[in-house]
């Protein structure tokens, strides 16, 4: 096995007792003493700081970047302002998926691209790829780039004084550049768990400067430093997709509920003619959320879904919800089966157990 | 950090024996450590009888799920019913009020691990 790859805020999380797993080959803290659920309801009701500079950076630049950036993704670049961010994906021909990511347009003809750290080298030979025959480049920023997440309704109060940026004009799902703590940083109001927060982008040799001048700022009220655990039932119950669970390369954009990211009318993109197929006919399958009726019934991630004891689906993500109390989860089934309301049947340890399934996101935060 | 008065299997459960031929079960400090916060334990009815190393429930935390197996044979006499409504006192007191199930002991204790036994074996996996 090759050794883990490690962020620059390795020992920083050492040194706050964190246990570490190993994620899509980094070596990252899946929680702090305090636990999940602390951890959790630090970011629903505080604030929670999260490291996640095991994301990828592809930045590409030059007088063809936004007809580059248009042919690899769905959703509409060119409506993006500048400053600006949007979810969007890269999709195989087939309009499966190749990895979901963060567009930030920096410039008229620059991009910087965030993509999942496990799929990082994968994504960045795909652009390369296809980047011949257009004018611009495409540079690999990942190792150089520190990214902390800061996240929950205090993160305002809580960087405010770290900046001299005015964060509250920052709209949601806009960026800027400035110093926090003195540091150079892409400041973006964006994030993974469904509340306020704002995401720091640095050169990897600050980031433990940043993340420890944030952290002093926001303990005092309440700030905990947050694990990747948490960060997975947090973003589970606002129905943000993870790639390998809710998108991997055998499941396309439109049956995982990601009509808003494609935009057929824009022009060509990889996957368009895939996508305008599958949106001529019914789609066969679709991505719902259920719960599970009884306490003792925890779905987990990939169950089957099972009628009459064949399998007729799968549970992409399942957990206990700390913020909502009941068993959820998210699942591929039937289309003719996929409404709000209706039964379904998980498989648990060779047990059929009762679901339902329930409006999404579960969770949604008051604003 | 193993109390000496309990036994212990590889699965990292523990059993206390009260010297009257019955028992208290849980899991150990260790094991609920790699579990993270627990949130529900599903236990056996009173009356059923199990063989050594039985699945008689299953202990699950936020993030995973985990079997629980009979350190040794014996009936179910009791189950800790405050673990419904304060699954964290696995997490919290995995050796008092953490306990899972009192059985009258039916099996012998011979194959299970002392403290120092265990305590090895842990030490062994966490490196």
């Amino acid at each position: 096995m090759s050794e883990l790859m490690k962020t620059p805020l390795n020992a920083a999380h050492r040194a706050l007792h964190a246990k570490m797993v190993d994620f899509g080959g980094w070596d990252m803290p899946v929680q702090y003493p305090a636990g999940i659920l602390a951890e959790h309801e630090a970011v629903r009701t505080k604030a929670g700081l999260f490291d996640v500079s095991h994301m990828g950076e592809i930045r590409v630049k030059g007088p063809d970047a936004l007809a580059l950036v248009e042919h690899l993704t769905p959703n509409a670049v060119s409506k993006l302002a500048l400053g600006q961010v949007h979810y969007t994906a890269f999709l195989y021909e087939n309009g499966t998926f190749v990895d979901d990511l963060l567009v930030y347009r920096e410039g008229e003809q620059e991009f910087l691209l965030v993509v999942n750290a496990g799929n990082s080298d994968k994504d960045f030979a795909w652009v390369q790829q296809h980047a011949k025959g257009y004018d611009c480049t495409v540079v690999d920023e990942s190792l150089h780039t520190g990214q902390i997440a800061l996240q929950g309704p205090l993160s305002l109060s809580i960087l405010q004084p770290l900046t001299k940026t005015p964060l509250e004009p920052i709209g949601y799902y806009f960026f800027t550049h400035g110093e926090v703590a003195g540091i150079k940083c892409l400041i973006s109001r964006t994030g993974y768990t469904g509340e306020d927060g704002f995401e720091l982008y640095c050169a990897a040799g600050d980031t433990e400067k940043i993340w420890n001048a944030v952290m002093a700022a926001g303990t005092p009220q309440g700030l905990l430093p947050a694990g990747l655990g948490c960060r997975n039932t947090l973003r589970l119950e606002c129905k943000m997709a993870l790639y390998g669970h809710e998108i991997d390369d055998t499941l396309q954009a439109l049956e995982a509920g990601l009509s808003w990211i494609v935009k057929l009318d824009k022009g060509d993109f990889i996957g368009r003619e895939a996508l305008l197929a599958a949106k001529a006919v019914p789609a066969p399958r679709k991505l719902v959320g259920f719960k599970t009726l009884e306490k003792r019934d925890i779905a987990r991630d990939h169950m089957p879904v099972v009628a009459d004891g064949k399998p007729i689906g799968f549970v992409t993500s399942a957990a206990p919800s700390p913020t909502c109390g009941i068993n959820l989860g998210l699942a591929y089934v039937p289309t003719a089966l996929a409404k709000v309301g209706g039964p379904i049947q998980i498989e648990i340890r060779g047990r059929s157990v009762a679901a339902e399934i329930i409006p999404t996101p579960f969770y949604k935060r008051q604003k | 950090m193993f109390p000496a008065d309990l036994k212990y299997t590889k699965d990292h459960e523990w059993l206390k024996p009260a010297g009257d031929g019955t028992a208290l079960i849980g899991i150990t400090r260790y094991a609920q450590d790699a579990l993270g916060d627990v949130v529900f334990v599903d236990l056996p009815e009173v009356g059923i009888a199990f063989a050594q190393g039985e699945e008689f429930g299953t202990v699950e935390s936020v993030k995973t799920v985990s079997e629980l197996n009979m350190p040794s044979a014996g009936e179910v006499l009791e189950v800790n019913a405050t673990l419904a409504d304060h699954p964290e006192a696995v997490n919290e007191d995995p050796y008092g009020k953490g306990w899972m199930v009192k059985i009258k002991l039916t099996g012998d204790l011979a194959n299970l691990l002392d403290a120092k036994a265990y305590e090895a074996l842990v030490s062994a996996e966490s490196h």
